[in-house]
């Protein structure tokens, strides 16, 4: 469909973001860039950040300084152009809307008509594995149920990026792990780039292809861990000395954010 | 979740009442009732056979029987004139009809409002005062001039009752504009953070989000709207002159209050009960519209 893919989907320069109350610099000197099909995930302790960082590409917080590009397109105009789908740590969804309109809202908005929106909720249903479902309300669903409808509606309109602000935080551990593994065949069949809030280690290094880890306050990227680990990944995949290693290297960075970490520290850790 | 668990949300149907249900209701309905009719009846027998004249004085025209009250529904209050439960009945129609329109009106004036001040603060600001203030003045001291300045402009199908439906009006906008501005305002950020991913207009953002989120909050303005618009057309009947209400026959049973003093209270039952049956309509309506957790429910 794109005749000329940019090289990047997000490339993010130079990024600070202060918040004037309080006067807290929430992010200094971002650098980043993502490739097409990428899953990376941001991860750090709470407060470096990470979910500030997801909300800049998202324009739903404006940078104090530095420029955001997704898809060769300010955030702006990414914005105004729906380039994106996001997921919440909660499901966000309308509570007077059955999760058949609840996945239509955003194709509502783009003026489909009734039948493409039906066809499209139909396939997202099967994608999310909720088909049966289609008629009930978010209250009579599970919280893994309501947050699969909420990845739904992100990927109603088959957006190049979709961004996840710790989607599955609020869940337990065993919902967790069987919605990263749905997650995954979901993006290793649609092949969007995925940015990636969460503070899981494990969950980050599962998922990811590439996990940005961040110090906080001011929030900084401590170093980018590539994972390696060969696709498609699953249950047993979390079993694998690889994994270990990953996490364990994901795990020494985020150690290390509180002391003063030079570059090149940082990328020997990376290595 | 369990398999069985899933199973079982997978068959739940919305709002679903059990037959059960509505019967243990009507049936507590019932038993209140009694209850306080047999309390009142108590009150009036120990009050009368120990001679108590503290608070007031009980008697049968203090407090008349309950059976004699709902015996007068039965006669005529006049010589050649119908029942009184017949004349009391049209004469509720009249005042429903008052008030209504007066429920409709103000309802549609106090969810206007709300959505014009919940797009801007400054005018919040501005003019939620003078919309509390509005309250503040006695409704009583406001008919009369609402029947002087609208009456006039009025056409003659709606000569004296449609000044009326204003001053019912009056009491119902207030709770309505309140709340529908606190209901829009409810909207979760987080969905608001969602419309704007989606570069949702002003206008998208207030039918689908902040409207749907405000109807808990309309409803229960809703309700207390409706009976004040019962008592608001009622009231407005009193300075109009209106005979064809039950503000009219409670201005004239109140002159005859110490001789048929059963009178004026079958009248009050009579307005209670319209009070009562736009409460249910609003609570029926709500049931019909309002799509939600039961426990956000307001």
């Amino acid at each position: 469909m794109s005749q000329q893919q940019p090289e990047h989907v997000v490339e993010i320069a130079n990024l600070t973001k202060t918040f004037p109350r309080g006067n807290i610099t929430a992010l200094e000197n971002i650098d980043l860039n993502l490739r097409p099909g990428e899953f990376v995930s941001l991860i750090g302790p709470s407060g470096c950040g990470k979910s500030t960082l997801l909300r800049v590409i998202g324009d739903l917080v404006e940078p104090t300084q530095g420029t955001v590009t997704v898809n060769g397109k300010t955030a702006r105009q990414a914005r105004a152009g729906r380039d994106y789908g996001i997921v919440f740590q909660d499901a966000v969804l309308f509570d007077w809307r059955t999760v058949t309109k609840n996945i239509a809202l955003p194709l509502e908005l783009l003026g489909w008509d009734r039948a493409k929106r039906r066809r499209r909720v139909e396939e997202m249903l099967e994608l999310v594995e909720l088909t049966g479902f289609a008629d009930h309300h978010p209250w009579q669903l599970s919280g893994g149920m309501q947050q699969r409808v909420s990845i739904a509606r992100a990927l109603a309109f088959e957006p190049a990026l979709l961004l996840m602000d710790e989607p599955f935080g609020a869940l337990d551990e065993m919902t967790r792990e069987r919605l990263n593994l749905e997650l995954l065949s979901i993006w290793e069949k649609l092949g969007s780039t995925v940015v990636f809030v969460t503070h899981s280690i494990s969950e980050a290094v599962f998922l990811s292809t590439r996990v940005v880890v961040m110090s906080p306050r001011p929030g900084r990227i401590a170093g980018i861990v590539d994972i390696d680990l060969p696709h498609p990944r699953g249950v047993e995949t979390r079993e694998e000395p690889r994994f270990f290693e990953l996490v364990t290297q994901v795990r020494e960075l985020l150690r290390l954010r509180g002391e003063h970490l030079l570059p090149e520290e940082a990328a020997a850790l990376s290595e | 979740m369990s398999q069985a668990a899933t199973a079982a949300l997978a068959q739940r149907r919305p709002l679903h009442v059990p037959v059960a249900a509505a019967l243990r209701r009507a049936a507590a309905v019932v038993i209140v009732l009694a209850a306080l009719v047999g309390l009142y009846e108590l009150y009036r027998w120990i009050w009368s056979s120990a001679g108590w004249t503290h608070p007031f004085v009980v008697d049968d025209t203090s407090m008349p029987h309950v059976w004699v009250i709902l015996h007068a529904l039965w006669q005529p209050a006049q010589v050649n004139q119908p029942a009184l439960g017949t004349i009391l009945f049209h004469k509720s129609l009249f005042t429903a009809k008052e008030a209504a329109v007066g429920f409709g009106l103000g309802a549609v004036i106090g969810f206007a409002i709300g959505i014009v001040l919940v797009h801007s603060r400054l005018l919040t600001r501005g003019f939620l005062p003078y919309i509390v203030a509005s309250q503040t003045i006695p409704i009583l001291a406001i008919a009369p001039m609402v029947v002087v300045w609208v009456n006039p402009k009025l056409p003659a199908s709606l000569q004296g009752w449609g000044s009326v439906a204003v001053i019912a009006a009056y009491l119902t906008f207030f709770p309505v504009a309140i709340n529908t501005l606190r209901g829009l305002q409810s909207a979760d950020p987080r969905a608001l953070d969602l419309m704007r991913t989606y570069a949702a207009s002003r206008w998208t953002v207030l039918w689908k989000l902040r409207v749907p989120s405000s109807m808990p909050f309309v409803f229960s303005a809703l309700r207390v709207a409706a009976t004040a618009s019962v008592v608001g057309a009622i009231i407005g009947e009193l300075p109009s002159g209106l005979q064809s209400g039950l503000g009219g026959a409670i201005l004239n049973f109140n002159q005859y209050y110490s001789i048929e003093p059963q009178e004026l209270w079958a009248t009050n039952i009579v307005a209670a009960l319209v009070g009562i049956v736009f409460f249910v309509v609003v609570v029926a309506a709500e049931k019909a519209v309002v799509r939600r957790a039961p426990e956000n429910v307001a």
